[in-house]
Parts: structure tokens; C-alpha cells; sequence
């Protein structure tokens, strides 16, 4: 491979951020959306030129720049998947800014560039310590956008955001020199088929979900999303819920699932648990919600848990459907936040009591609201369906009441957001403003409809996505084998008589 | 080994030396007309030492029978001395012009000494000349701290370092007695050869006389009450001038008595070492929480910062040495970088202001210097991708190494508090609305290209300077096992 693309990919928005800087408003968006597009462009090719089916890892780079470790980049295909969405988001992103930022552009787009290097950078890293270091340095861009372009209660949410995932991340830290210490490689792939000793694989498991239970997150270490989500700026929310969460999953399939097999298999206990909690608990807090962010902040949560529930399930459906819903629920929770973007810059309120009856002033607006609501529900044909029906499926597999308890979700899922749709969409306008807004401008339309387009495919036809993940959810279920649990449904395969000798005796 | 052999490892300090001495002639001569070509002259004099370590003075071993020693070890510290003691002179004559005058000729003069001092410091092969080359550097020290006459905060500061710093010096020094009076000789090889046959209580007692003297010097807790009193109360670049130069010399003396002439005793103390470096990191956090006035945010930032170049030193390994000495030549950086930032921080009447309130909006009246402080504040943080992630990598990784991973997850958890101090520089830079009276505009270009150069330093193009980094501090860490 003589193009560096990744590399390229993870300069060409760094290089952009550095130019905004030294511009004005108007060129700093410019330059944003084009480097955003170009950098989308070059995502692209990368899922064009992988090679389903080839060598585990593509793309590979490997420079040793840094003497204790590498500059090491190279994706598969869960990566691959990542990537794509991430440079799928940023364009959108920054077009959604367009208006509604007025203070300090060319800082703000500055840092959503910086943003895009640093999640491109996560998702391709193939070296222990470049990853810890993409992965930690996303914090200081995200800070920067909820305090400087948060809402009224920003200070609060930016300290508690940074502090949380901070905390946790530091453990891993101490986890991963002491891996690297016993291995005595840097390089993900080589970790990857490293056995870890057993006793020293539960410490090392907790050490990473520390980081990544707070990343994802998982029930109790949630309560910090709510509040970014609310005071982010509504791009800031989108890349925190389409991208930042899905690096707690892509943390667990890469790390926490191929490196401490046997610790997962023992500690399943724990996810499993804290997700149902977390799926039960946060669907009712949803339901209650009157802050139209706080209830899909919420409804994150819960989704977050379906991956959980599918990762741990040990089995195929289980994984790639994890996958599926976390790439279906950064779409979809992208698109929700963007549509209540999309009404709090013409109303410049969150509160669902203000609006109604939209769907007589906006029609478009309502319909491409309600095809992301039924996503979020997980309609067939969305796509979120996929995803949580084969995590489901993963999950019925390895025990009942965890599908049992998991499908309630569903359900109150789907109560909490039509509930959300009727109130804002249906009935009468509760103010006169609510009913005075204008439809869906062209730029709002553009931004929009590229998502609902990806949501349909993702529906309709999900093995384009479901086949460059194959091969390296095989990898990592090879890993898990040895000790993966045992089902609590006690299957036996029954022995019927052939219906053929019962007709033969019934003629004698 | 010959007098003029053992001189020709002394070059940096006799440079030094005899360059301070003929500076002050100029001075006494001259007047404080000549002060700011005096500051010039002593630049050059810290260049030509610093170029002298290339010679015999870098690598030629123990001279004066052991007295003193010129290793790579000792060519690391002094380097990093150097610099940061000449970054402190050449910022000075700025200050004290926008001050309403007081520079004088005897600032770089004290300065200049003050490094034959700390040369000797981190040279010392024997525990005369360590005790000879801390006082030589505390005693310019004090002076330099009341620098400003007329100021009773300036004046105050000096006095109470003054005070502590001889208590501290007495405290050390009893320790050398009783470690002179239990082993019989000052050598450190002597030393350690007479632990190695066993720690008897006396030896005990010495050992922890000798490291509660040292630990005042680089401000480690419980011996870190002075110094927010003194970085507030000295003028800003003698303030950066005590958090850097010093802090390098003190921790590399430290080091060098640890693992040289004590050990044989790493067990006994590691202990010390653990509870400082955790008492540091932890109260140099939590005290900074509630501050004010930004030096004294700083004064706590250092002693936090020397907490985690102590867990370096408790791994007692060759890795976690080379991880002590990347940290210090990283928080010079840092730290000279933020001081020079302070020295920005002026009203319209181009008089010094301290308090972090008057930073509020500083994003918006001035970007750049609000830039570099973010940056400072999250390397000193340790955020990656920022260059003070690394040190702090590094000291963690030795510990782990060394099998002390407990150890490591508290000492990184405390990391986090410290976070919480530096997240609200940035803050209020950033993100609360701007102070009514802005800063005064930017004065110096040298300022400005020093700032320009350490947020360099610490920014993500710092991790380049590793391998550069690892060989050098490794290569130093050898040398002291």
C-alpha cells in the first residue's frame, strides 16, 4: 500500500483546524466543509478499496516514530465501519452549525476538526499507546465545544464530563504499561493474540471497563451524558452520541473481549447485569423527561446497553448485532439531536410543552422526524432493528432472562419516543410560535435527508455492512471459544421417530 | 588523578565562577547602567558552561578523589539548569522595567552564582560538597527572593525562605553528622559501602534527616509549607527561576544520594519516598483547589509536580531514574513557559496582576497568550496529546515495571484532582466572560518567542524529542547505577 490514507485522513483535518484559526468566520466554515467532505471523500475510498474477505488488517502503516511506541495505523473491518461513520457525521455536523454558531467560529470549527483527527485517529490506531493517546485527547476538544458553545449550565456538564472519562481512563492506563510490560509489545494486533494470565486478566478487565463503562456509557457511570448532551451544542451532541460512545463499544470488542477472554466469560455477570438494569431504569427515566435532549440522552443509554448485551453474549448474533446497533444508534441519535436542532434554533427552548401540532406547519419535518423516531423504536426496515433483534437473538441464546428483561425495552422504547413524536408532531400547537415556525430549510433538508438514506439501507440491505465486519467477529469468537458460558437453556436435541416408519407400521 | 585533570571537569562551574565574579566588577564599576549587558553577559557565560559539558566535564568520571563527580548524570541536570536559569535572567530586565525600576546589576550575578551552586549539587560525590553547593545556591536564593527592597511581599518572601531554608539546612546537616558519625566517611561510595553490611539505627536516623533536608529543597510534602508563600511573595521571574533550576538540582541530588551513596538502602528508603511523593501529588491538588492568585496556584502545581517525579524515584530502578530526569527536563518546560505567561498577566498601567479572575475571557482580548496557557495547563495536567502526558507515562511505567502497579493506580487517580485545578485556568480563559480591563498588549518579542517556543515543546510535536529523550535520561540514569 504506497498511499498512506489513514494517515492522510488523520492530517487533513488537523491541518484544516490549524488553518481556521488564522481566518475568519466566513472562510472557517469554508474550509471546514471542505476539508470535512474531502476527508468523507477519502472515507469513501477506504471502504471501496477494503478487501472483504482479504488480510485481517489492511491499510497498514507502521512507522516507529517514537521510539517506546509506534506510529502504527491499520483497520479492520469493525474499524473500517467506525471511521466511515465518523467522517459520514463531520460534514453534517459542521453544516448544522452553519447558522446557529455565531460566537467564535473559527475556534469552534477548529476544535470539531481537531475532533475528527482524533476519532479517525481511535478507530485506526494499531499501537497500545497511540490509541490511549487519541483516545484521552478527544477530551479536550469536547470540553472546549460544551463550554464555550454549551448552554446556560455548560460549566457544570464540561467538568463533569471531562473529570468522569478522565477517572476512568487512567486506570486503564496503569492497565495498559503493565500489559506491555508482560508482553513486551505495543502493538493492538499482537495483544490481541496474547494469553494473559487468568488471575491477572480480571484486574486487567475491570482496569479497561472503567474506561469504557464510563465511555459507553453503562448504568450507575451514565449520569454525565445527560448532562453534556443537554448543555453540547446540538453538533457537539451529535458527535458525542453518533461517535464518542460508540469508542466504549469499539473499546470492548477490540480490547476488553480478544485480551481478557477468560475474565469476560466470568465477569459477564457484571455487564450483563448493569445493562439490564440500565435498560429497564433509563427507559422509564426517558419516559418522563420533559427536555426533548435529556429524553434521548437517556434513550442513548439504553440503547448503549443493547451493545453491551450483544457484545457479551459470546456468540455471533450477539457481536455483530453490538455492531450493528452501534452504528445504526449513531445514525439514528445523530439525526434525533439534528431534528431537535433543527426546532431550538427557531424556538431556542428544549421544553416538549412548547411545541405541538408540527406537522401542520412542517410537514417535512415531521416526516423525516417520525422515520428517526421509528428507527430509534426499531422498526423493521430501519436501521436499528437489525441490530437489536440479532443482539436479542445473541442474547436468548446465552440466557432467557436476559433477552426477557432486554426486549422490555423495546417496548418502553417505543412508548417513550412516540410519546415524544405525538406531543411535538401531532395535536395542536401549544404556542403561537410553535405554530408560526417554517418548514425545513434546503441546508437543513440536505443535512437530513443523507442520514434517513443511510438509516433505509442499513434497514433494507445490512449485509453491506454486516460483511466487512464477518471475518473479525469470527476473530474475536475464535478468541472467546475456549471459555465462552454456557447457555441457561439447557437445549437437548430431542430424538423424533421418523414420521416415514410410523406411516409403514400404521399400514401393517 | 591530577589537579588540572580534576579542574578539567570543573570547566562549567569555573566558567561560572569566574565569569560571575568579573561581571561583578563590570557591575560595581559600571553601575546599573551596564545591568541589562551584565544579563546578556551571564546568558552567554550559561551557553558557554553549557557548551563546556561537551568536554571532560560531560563524561570524565569522579575527580578531587571522588569528591566530585562529572558524569552524564550530572551533564543532564546541569544542562537542564542552565537553561532554565538563563530563561530566567534573560526575562528579567522586562519585569522589573514595567515594575517602576529595581533591576540591578547583582540579579544576574546571583543568578550566575546561584548555578555554581547547583552545578556543584549535582555533582557532589561526597556530602560536604553537596551541603557546600546547596548552601551556595540557597543563599543567592534568599537574596533574590527579597530582591525587590521596597516591596514587603518581596522582602517577607525572602525572610521566610530565609528562615525555613536555614532550618532545613540545619536539619540536613544534622543528618550528615550522624551519617559521618555512624559510617565513618562523607564519600557517598563509602557510604553505601557501609549500609550495604546493614542499616543500623543511627544510619536509620541520618538517611532520614538527610532526605527530610533535601525533600525542603524540592518542596516535597510534608516540607513544601514555604513555598506558596515565598513564589507569591518574589518577583515573578525569580518565582520562575525557584520553580525551575532549583527543582532540577534539588531532585537530581536527591536522586543521586538515593541510588549512589544510599543504595544499599532502597528498601528503608523507599518508604519516604512513597509517602512524600503520594502526600505531594495529593496536597499540591487539593490545597490548589480553592487559590486565587495564579503563583500560588503555581507554587501548588510544583509541588504536585514533584510528587510524580518522586514516583519515579520510589521504582528505584535505572527506567524509573531516566523517568525522574525526563520528568524534570519536561517541567521546565512547562513551568518556565507558564511563569513567562504570568509575566504577561498586566494592567493597562503595565503593572503586574496575579489573580485568576483577571484571566476571565483572555481568548477573546488576547488568543494567543490564551493558547499557550491552555496548553501549558493541560500538558501540566497531563492530557495526551499534550508533551506532559509523557513524563508522567514514563514514571507510571517504571513503577509498573518495578511491580508497585498499586501503588501506580492511586498515584494516576490523583492525577485527576490535579486536573480539576488546571480545567479551571482554562475555564476561566475560555469560557467566562471577558474581564472588564483587558491586559496590557504583548511587551516583549523575547517573551513572546519564549512562550512560543516552550508551548512547542510541550505540544504534540514534543513526542518527536523521545528517542532524543529516552537515550539521554537513560544514559544518565546508568551512570548512578
Amino acid at each position: 500500500m504506497g498511499f498512506p490514507i489513514l494517515s492522510v485522513m488523520i492530517a487533513l483535518p488537523l491541518v484544516a483546524a490549524l488553518a481556521c484559526l488564522f481566518v475568519g468566520a466566513k472562510a472557517a466554515r469554508w474550509i471546514a466543509l471542505a476539508a470535512t467532505l474531502a476527508d468523507l471523500g477519502l472515507g469513501i475510498l477506504l471502504w471501496h478499496g477494503y478487501e472483504i474477505g482479504g488480510a485481517q488488517w489492511q491499510f497498514t502503516e507502521s512507522v516507529p516514530l517514537f521510539g517506546r511506541f509506534a506510529w502504527a495505523l491499520g483497520i479492520d473491518g469493525i474499524a473500517l465501519l467506525l471511521i466511515v461513520l465518523s467522517v459520514f457525521l463531520m460534514p453534517i455536523c459542521i453544516a448544522a452549525s452553519w447558522e446557529a454558531i455565531e460566537k467564535r467560529v473559527p475556534e469552534y470549527m477548529a476544535a470539531f476538526l481537531l475532533m475528527e483527527t482524533l476519532m479517525v485517529g481511535v478507530f485506526a490506531a494499531q499501537d497500545l499507546f497511540l490509541f490511549y493517546i487519541f483516545f484521552e485527547a478527544g477530551l479536550i476538544p469536547m470540553y472546549l465545544i460544551i463550554g464555550i458553545w454549551g448552554g446556560a449550565d455548560r460549566i457544570y456538564a464540561s467538568y463533569k464530563f471531562f473529570l468522569y472519562t478522565l477517572l476512568g481512563s487512567v486506570l486503564m492506563l496503569i492497565a495498559m504499561l503493565w500489559m506491555v510490560s508482560e508482553a513486551g509489545t505495543t502493538s493492538i494486533p499482537a495483544l490481541m493474540a496474547y494469553d494473559f494470565p487468568p488471575e491477572a486478566q480480571t484486574w486487567l478487565f475491570l482496569a479497561f471497563f472503567a474506561s469504557f463503562a464510563v465511555k459507553m456509557p453503562m448504568w450507575p457511570v451514565h449520569t454525565w451524558l445527560p448532562d453534556a448532551h443537554v448543555q453540547a451544542p446540538t453538533a457537539g451532541s451529535v458527535i458525542l452520541a453518533g461517535v464518542l460512545l460508540k469508542m466504549g463499544g469499539y473499546g470492548f470488542v477490540r480490547f476488553s473481549l480478544p485480551m481478557f477472554p477468560v475474565a469476560s466469560a466470568e465477569l459477564m455477570w457484571l455487564v450483563m447485569g448493569l445493562s439490564m438494569v440500565a435498560i429497564v431504569v433509563t427507559s422509564l427515566i426517558a419516559l418522563v423527561q420533559e427536555d426533548m435532549k435529556k429524553l434521548i440522552a437517556y434513550s442513548s443509554v439504553a440503547h448503549m446497553a443493547f451493545v453491551t448485551i450483544g457484545l457479551f453474549a459470546f456468540n455471533r448474533q450477539g457481536i455483530e448485532g453490538a455492531l450493528m446497533v452501534m452504528l445504526g444508534h449513531g445514525l439514528v441519535s445523530g439525526a434525533l439531536f439534528l431534528c431537535v436542532g433543527v426546532i431550538y434554533d427557531r424556538m431556542h427552548t428544549r421544553e416538549i410543552v412548547r411545541y405541538g401540532g408540527l406537522s401542520n406547519n412542517m410537514p417535512k419535518y415531521a416526516m423525516l422526524f417520525l422515520l428517526f423516531t421509528m428507527a430509534s423504536v426499531g422498526l423493521p426496515g430501519t436501521s436499528n432493528f437489525v441490530g437489536e433483534f440479532l443482539s436479542l437473538v445473541g442474547a436468548y441464546q446465552i440466557s432467557s432472562w436476559v433477552a426477557f428483561v432486554a426486549t422490555t425495552g423495546i417496548i418502553t422504547g417505543a412508548a417513550y419516543m412516540l410519546y415524544l413524536y405525538a406531543r411535538i408532531a401531532y395535536g395542536s400547537a401549544r404556542t403561537p410560535e410553535a405554530a408560526a415556525m417554517p418548514d425545513l430549510s434546503p441546508r437543513e433538508l440536505a443535512i437530513l435527508a443523507p442520514i434517513a438514506l443511510a438509516v433505509l439501507w442499513m434497514g433494507v440491505y445490512p449485509e453491506s455492512f454486516l460483511a466487512p465486519m464477518r471475518n473479525d467477529v469470527g476473530a474475536v469468537l475464535a478468541r472467546l471459544a475456549p471459555t465462552a458460558p454456557e447457555s441457561d437453556a439447557k437445549v437437548v436435541i430431542g430424538h423424533p421417530k421418523p414420521a416415514v416408519e410410523a406411516h409403514a407400521e400404521a399400514h401393517h | 588523578m591530577s589537579m588540572t585533570a580534576s579542574l578539567a571537569l570543573t570547566v562549567p562551574e569555573l566558567i561560572l565562577s569566574v565569569g560571575a565574579l568579573l561581571l561583578l566588577l563590570v557591575a560595581a564599576f559600571g553601575g546599573d547602567g551596564f545591568a541589562r549587558a551584565i544579563g546578556w553577559g551571564a546568558v552567554a557565560l550559561f551557553a558557554a558552561a553549557g557548551f563546556a559539558l561537551t568536554g571532560p566535564a560531560g563524561n570524565g568520571g569522579p575527580g578531587f578523589d571522588g569528591l566530585y563527580i562529572a558524569d552524564s548524570f550530572a551533564a543532564f541536570a546541569k544542562l537542564l539548569i542552565y537553561i532554565a536559569a538563563a530563561v530566567s535572567v534573560a526575562v528579567a530586565p522586562g519585569f522589573f522595567a514595567r515594575t517602576g525600576g529595581g533591576y540591578r546589576a547583582e540579579y544576574p550575578v546571583l543568578i550566575l552564582l546561584s548555578g555554581v551552586g547547583m552545578g556543584m549539587m549535582v555533582s557532589a560525590g561526597d556530602l560536604l560538597t553537596l551541603y557546600v553547593g546547596l548552601e551556595l545556591q540557597s543563599l543567592s536564593a534568599y537574596v533574590l527572593a527579597s530582591f525587590l527592597r521596597r516591596d514587603t511581599r518581596s522582602a517577607e518572601a525572602g525572610l521566610k525562605y530565609f528562615v525555613l531554608g536555614a532550618l532545613a539546612s540545619g536539619i540536613l546537616l544534622y543528618g550528615i553528622s550522624l551519617l559521618y558519625g555512624f559510617t565513618g566517611t562523607t564519600l557517598f561510595a563509602g557510604i553505601s559501602d557501609s549500609l550495604a553490611k546493614g542499616m543500623g539505627t543511627g544510619q536509620m536516623f541520618g538517611m532520614v534527616f538527610v532526605f527530610a533536608g533535601l525533600a525542603f529543597k524540592i518542596s516535597a510534602v510534608p516540607f513544601h509549607m514555604w513555598t506558596p508563600d515565598v513564589y507569591e511573595g518574589a518577583p515573578t521571574p525569580v518565582t520562575a527561576f525557584f520553580a525551575s533550576a532549583p527543582k532540577v538540582a534539588g531532585m537530581a541530588l536527591l536522586l543521586r544520594v538515593a541510588i549512589e551513596a544510599m543504595g544499599s538502602g532502597t528498601d528503608a528508603w523507599r518508604q519516604i519516598v512513597v509517602f512524600a511523593a503520594l502526600a505531594s501529588t495529593i496536597l499540591g491538588a487539593v490545597a490548589a483547589i480553592g487559590q486565587t492568585s495564579m503563583k500560588r496556584l503555581l507554587a501548588y502545581s510544583s509541588i504536585n509536580n514533584v510528587g510524580f517525579a518522586l514516583f519515579g524515584l520510589a521504582a528505584g530502578s535505572a527506567e524509573g531514574v531516566a523517568a525522574t530526569m525526563t520528568y524534570m527536563a519536561v517541567y521546565i518546560a512547562m513551568t518556565l513557559g507558564s511563569f513567562i505567561c504570568v509575566l504577561q498577566m498586566r494592567d493597562r498601567d503595565g503593572q503586574p496582576v496575579e489573580t485568576i479572575a483577571s484571566l476571565s475571557g483572555l481568548s477573546r482580548s488576547r488568543p494567543g497568550l490564551a493558547a499557550a496557557f491552555a496548553i501549558f495547563m493541560f500538558s501540566l495536567a497531563g492530557i495526551p496529546p499534550l508533551f506532559g502526558f509523557w513524563p508522567k507515562f514514563l514514571v507510571f511505567d517504571a513503577l509498573v515495571r518495578a511491580g508497585f502497579w498499586p501503588l501506580a493506580m492511586v498515584g494516576i487517580a490523583t492525577s485527576v484532582i490535579g486536573a480539576f485545578y488546571y480545567l479551571k485556568i482554562v475555564k476561566t480563559i475560555y469560557f467566562d466572560d471577558p474581564a472588564p480591563t483587558p491586559f496590557a498588549p504583548a511587551a516583549s518579542k523575547l517573551e513572546g518567542g519564549l512562550i512560543t517556543l516552550a508551548a512547542l515543546a510541550v505540544s504534540p510535536l514534543g513526542y518527536l524529542a523521545i528517542p532524543l529523550l529516552d537515550a539521554t535520561s537513560m544514559a544518565a540514569a546508568r551512570a548512578l547505577f
